[in-house]
């Protein structure tokens, strides 16, 4: 179909939700009151590892306004599970801690009180025994002998097939290597990012008469908080009347399931509308982020520009706990080595666990942070052997018809094409051997393939 | 504590409320009168997304004690458009897709409100000046700066 065809393409199209955003009519979560309405606020980790001993809840409990306080006792299945549907085990989160606290501001129990400033008072008031253990807070350090294994199965990485890291393997890398004109290496980090929306994390959820829930959520992924909330609730799914729609901006940070199961129970356990926003400072330092990378490239390269191995080590911090960093490390390890077409590739990507704050979902998680490392390194090498930026990708860009190391044939390659625009749109003429150059033609990169 | 009552204009019409003597003029607005186009990003003055008007000037009003307000006059979004009617401002961040999720939409107007209010023909760069304590995370600002500088345009050719 051509553009003409869609008709719409090329056109502005005025946002369906804007005037309600301008004129201040669109409701959001926070926006939500009902008659009656309970409030909760998270008792958590003030450290970020240690053994629960003990979790006194009753001066809490009886601070005059508090209606109920929410223990790890109160949650019919309390594991957050939220790749369980696609196979990511075992179940390493719980809802509320009981046993361990594994990192700073882990959620521990829940006040729920007439108004939001009792239940913050009150929150003050569960005295927590805690027997505080060294934490591991360097990726480095955890996947070394000497770390204490923070994980129950005995390290501090998710086993990947029985690995403890996730392997790509195609052709030779270390006969490859010999062979190279130049070996060329280098070191590729970023920290972790929080999304930091407008809008913090709030949940609100009011009990029906015919026993349903009706939740309203900032979720980024309604059906899927559905699919988690009724796992973690053990009730069936119709049972949860979810309304989402609006968010205050999410970015990745919303989709982790992490409000609606803890309000959900304490409206269960009321039988009162109950809601729970978080705080900007709980956002910022107690929400999942990015994960910080470290990335290591060794490269064999010819004279010619033609990359003939690539050797990649990385480490990926998932924090405390999985939530999407597994699932993101399996994205990662397939675009460390690029839309490039190296005949010979090594990866070894680990998803590490420290004591730190739980890393998840972030716009293009796990491809982003690779993405940034292998145009960064093919700088380098650019570089390095004295061929300008346009070329050394031009030479190297896959072409259609080629194996990837994922074992995936590439089908519709446009690299080439989107390189070619590029330098026309900034007014930099290629010299004419790269202009000629498409994606179904094979000689650019000296013609291997795989 | 014992509450009081305070009385202001809000968006032209008196009104009397009974409050906590703690209580921002934020909580006042969302939660007593449930006006909630005012938003609540952070609750201590660091993101622009309550800010109202107190006479004229533009006020963050989570950091504002209601109690305060007593005798003031004040304007929020809802204040100066709606749907059918939309203010000028609230048309342009509209057309030049200046609001994403939204959430800071009501403050980054208000603010600018209170700008054009006072000097009507400003610069880019005093536009900028201007919204520095108003954070969006999701536009990159410059079509917030374009939806201002349109109707600052509108302006000098009425
Ligand atoms: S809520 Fe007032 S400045 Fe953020
Ligand atoms: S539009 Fe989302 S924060 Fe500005």
């Amino acid at each position: 179909m051509g553009v003409k065809q869609l008709g719409i393409v090329g056109q502005s199209v005025k946002r369906r939700d804007g005037i309600g955003h301008v004129t201040g009519q669109t409701q959001y979560v926070d926006d939500v009151f009902y008659t009656g309405m309970l409030w909760l606020k998270m008792v958590r980790s003030p450290i970020s590892r240690g053994i629960i001993h003990g979790i006194d809840t009753s001066k809490a409990e009886a601070f005059p306004g508090v209606v109920t306080v929410v223990t790890a006792k109160d949650v019919p299945n309390n594991w957050y599970t939220i790749l369980c549907l696609i196979g990511v085990e075992p179940n390493d989160e719980p809802v509320l801690a009981h046993e361990e606290v594994m990192y700073f501001g882990e959620p521990i129990c829940a006040i729920v009180a007439e108004t939001e400033a009792i239940a913050a008072e009150a929150a003050g008031l569960v005295k927590l025994d805690i027997e505080e253990l060294p934490p591991v807070l360097d990726m480095e350090f955890a996947i070394s002998p000497d770390a204490p294994a923070i994980k129950k199965w005995g390290n501090n990485t998710f086993m990947y097939d029985g690995y403890n890291h996730r392997k790509l393997r195609f052709g030779d890398f270390e006969k490859a290597i010999q062979q190279a004109d130049h070996v060329i290496e280098g070191d590729y980090s970023l920290s972790p990012i929080e999304h930091a929306p407008i809008e913090t994390h709030c949940c609100v959820v009011k009990p029906e008469p015919d026993g349903r829930l009706t939740v309203h959520s900032n979720t980024q992924a309604l059906y899927f908080t559905m699919d988690n909330t009724a796992i973690i609730l053990q009730v069936p799914s119709q049972r949860l009347h979810m309304i989402g729609g609006t968010v205050g901006g999410g970015f990745g940070g919303k989709v982790d399931v992490i409000t609606e199961p803890i309000t959900c129970i304490a409206a269960m356990k009321t039988g009162r509308p109950v809601k729970w926003r978080w705080t900007r400072e709980e956002e910022m330092r107690k929400s999942s982020t990015r994960a910080g990378v470290k990335m290591h490239y060794t490269d064999g390269v010819m004279k010619d520009g033609r990359i003939i191995a690539r050797k990649v080590r990385s480490l990926e911090d998932s924090g405390a706990y999985h939530r999407h960093s597994p699932y993101g490390v399996q994205k990662h390890m397939a675009n460390l080595p690029g839309p490039y077409t190296i005949p010979n590739v090594w990866v070894d990507a680990y998803c590490v666990y420290t004591n730190r704050q739980p890393s998840s979902a972030m716009r293009g998680f796990g491809v982003t942070e690779a993405t940034f490392a292998v145009e960064c390194q093919m700088e380098r090498i650019a570089r390095t052997i004295g061929m300008d930026s346009w070329e050394i990708r031009l030479i190297n860009a896959y072409r259609n018809g080629q194996m990837r190391p994922v074992r995936k044939v590439v089908e519709d390659a446009t690299l080439i094409e989107t390189i070619q625009a590029a330098a026309e749109l900034i007014g930099y003429e290629l010299p004419a051997h790269l202009k000629a150059m498409s994606s179904d033609d094979y000689a650019g990169n000296g013609g291997h393939h795989g | 504590m014992e509450s009081i009552t305070v009385t202001f204009k809000l968006n032209g019409k008196t009104t009397a409320v009974a409050i906590e003597p703690l209580e921002s003029l934020r909580t006042v607005l969302r939660e007593h009168l449930h006006l909630h186009a005012t938003k609540a990003g952070c609750g201590q003055g660091g993101c622009g997304s309550c800010t109202v008007l107190v006479n004229g000037e533009p006020v963050l009003s989570c950091l504002m004690l209601a109690a305060l307000a007593d005798g003031q006059e004040i304007t929020t979004l809802e204040g100066i458009g709606t749907p059918q009617h939309m203010h000028p401002l609230q048309a342009a961040f509209f057309d030049r897709f200046a609001a994403q999720c939204g959430y800071c939409s009501p403050g980054m107007i208000m603010a600018a409100k209170a700008l054009l209010d006072k000097n009507p023909h400003p610069n880019r760069a005093e536009i900028a000046e201007a919204l520095a304590g108003n954070l969006c995370r999701c536009t990159g600002y410059v079509t917030i700066l374009d939806a201002i500088e349109d109707v600052v345009t509108q302006m000098q050719e009425a």
